[in-house]
């Protein structure tokens, strides 16, 4: 028996997410349990069945340099547009 | 407690969930085994007394929509061990300890359905109580078990619905009908006041400490009698509890159920544990031919 993990689409163009495993002989029958499991009441639009030795996890994400310049973040306009609308003679009060 | 553990603690607590592969106490671990195996075996056993009503089921369309409400219920099960799986009991085992009384299931399914008002009451009270404990585990400190949760909880709300629907039908029927419904409340209602469990404080609770569940026994049950009682009635139905009423803080009295009973019914000597738990044994064997098969042909 092998492990399948089941990520379901809700609806066309929505992203697919983790709904849960299955537990099967094979592909071939994760994919109906899965079918019976996430979908026998059309509440699914797609399901992907994956074995999980194929899901490679990546994790660890760290910012030692706390690198703003590439984040939203990083940046704090306000007090710049302030004084740019000032300059230009557009501030509205 | 050494260090890791203190900040694994204050993690869960704060709200953090926990995945699978991360590193938890082997206490979280073996508590969530027996929480979660407990759900999965109530959910397995749960079908029982349902199941007796799918060939007397009064309709066609009752008896699909029971036969449906058996498939999610035991589909609920499924998900349930492979969460229990994943922290390190094969579901074998899991279902070896519930046929020889080892394991645990809820208290209410230990009970007999005597007529059709009793797959009603099942399906709209017995439902409702549960539901409300479910929900509370979507947010549980472990993440895979909360996930499922949202499924789970999705269908649960479709068995209210049908366990309401069947109730409405037999109160707009006949004296007869109502009776039988009367009597199936009457019937439940102790097994339902003990549902959520004796009034332990939240802060002994190690369910809530670990943030299993977010929610205390007392308070599920208050939130249960808040959304149910004046449900049953409006329908003219009576809760056989003279002492039930809320109070003006809005806190709901009623008399003290009888703990001992929960205590005697959940160790295995409810009044049809040994005749269900015997089905469970009797078919686990007699359909071992089909996990042969199956993994024959995939080998």
């Amino acid at each position: 028996m092998a492990i399948f993990e089941v990520f379901r689409q809700e609806k066309k163009g929505a992203p697919f997410t983790h709904a849960g495993s299955v537990v099967a002989p094979d592909a071939r029958f994760a994919q109906a349990f899965a079918h019976e499991q996430y979908g026998r009441r059309q509440e699914s639009e797609a399901l992907w069945v994956v074995a999980r030795d194929a899901v490679h996890e990546v994790h660890d994400f760290h910012d030692e340099l706390e690198k703003t310049y590439h984040r939203v973040d990083g940046y704090s306009l306000k007090g710049k547009l302030k004084e740019a609308r000032e300059r230009a003679g557009t501030a509205t009060s | 407690m050494d260090a890791r553990t203190q900040e694994f603690v204050e993690y869960v607590q704060g709200g953090g969930q926990v995945e699978t592969g991360d590193w938890m106490p082997e206490d979280y671990r073996s508590k969530l085994v027996k929480f979660i195996e407990m759900h999965g075996n109530s959910e397995l056993m749960g079908v029982l007394p349902e199941r007796e009503w799918i060939l007397r089921a009064p309709t066609l369309q009752r008896k699909l929509a029971l036969t449906a409400k058996v498939q999610d219920e035991v589909g609920h099960a499924q998900l349930i061990y492979r969460v229990v799986e994943d922290l390190g009991k094969p579901r074998e085992q899991s279902l070896a300890d519930l046929i020889s009384g080892k394991a645990k299931f809820h208290n209410v399914f230990h009970y007999p359905t005597k007529t059709w008002g009793d797959v009603g009451v099942i399906a709209w009270l017995v439902d409702a109580a549960a539901i409300i404990s479910q929900k509370a585990l979507l947010k549980c400190s472990y993440a895979p078990y909360a996930r499922i949760m949202k499924k789970i909880c999705w269908e649960e709300s479709f068995h209210i619905l049908h366990g309401r629907d069947v109730i409405l039908t037999l109160m707009n029927g006949t004296d007869e009908q109502r009776e039988l419904v009367q009597e199936a409340v009457t019937r439940w209602w102790p097994p339902l006041m003990m549902f959520h469990g004796n009034p332990i404080q939240p802060d002994e609770d190690p369910m809530v400490y670990w943030r299993i569940k977010s929610q205390g026994n007392e308070e599920a049950r208050q939130q249960f009698l808040d959304g149910y009682v004046p449900q049953i009635w409006e329908l003219g139905l009576t809760v056989p509890d003279p002492k039930l009423h809320k109070r003006e803080d809005g806190v709901w009295e009623y008399t003290e159920p009888d703990w001992g009973e929960l205590k005697r019914v959940v160790t295995g000597h409810g009044p049809k544990t040994a005749e269900r738990l015997e089905l469970r044994r009797r078919f686990l064997e007699q359909e071992a031919w089909v996990r042969d098969v199956v993994l024959a042909e995939a080998a």
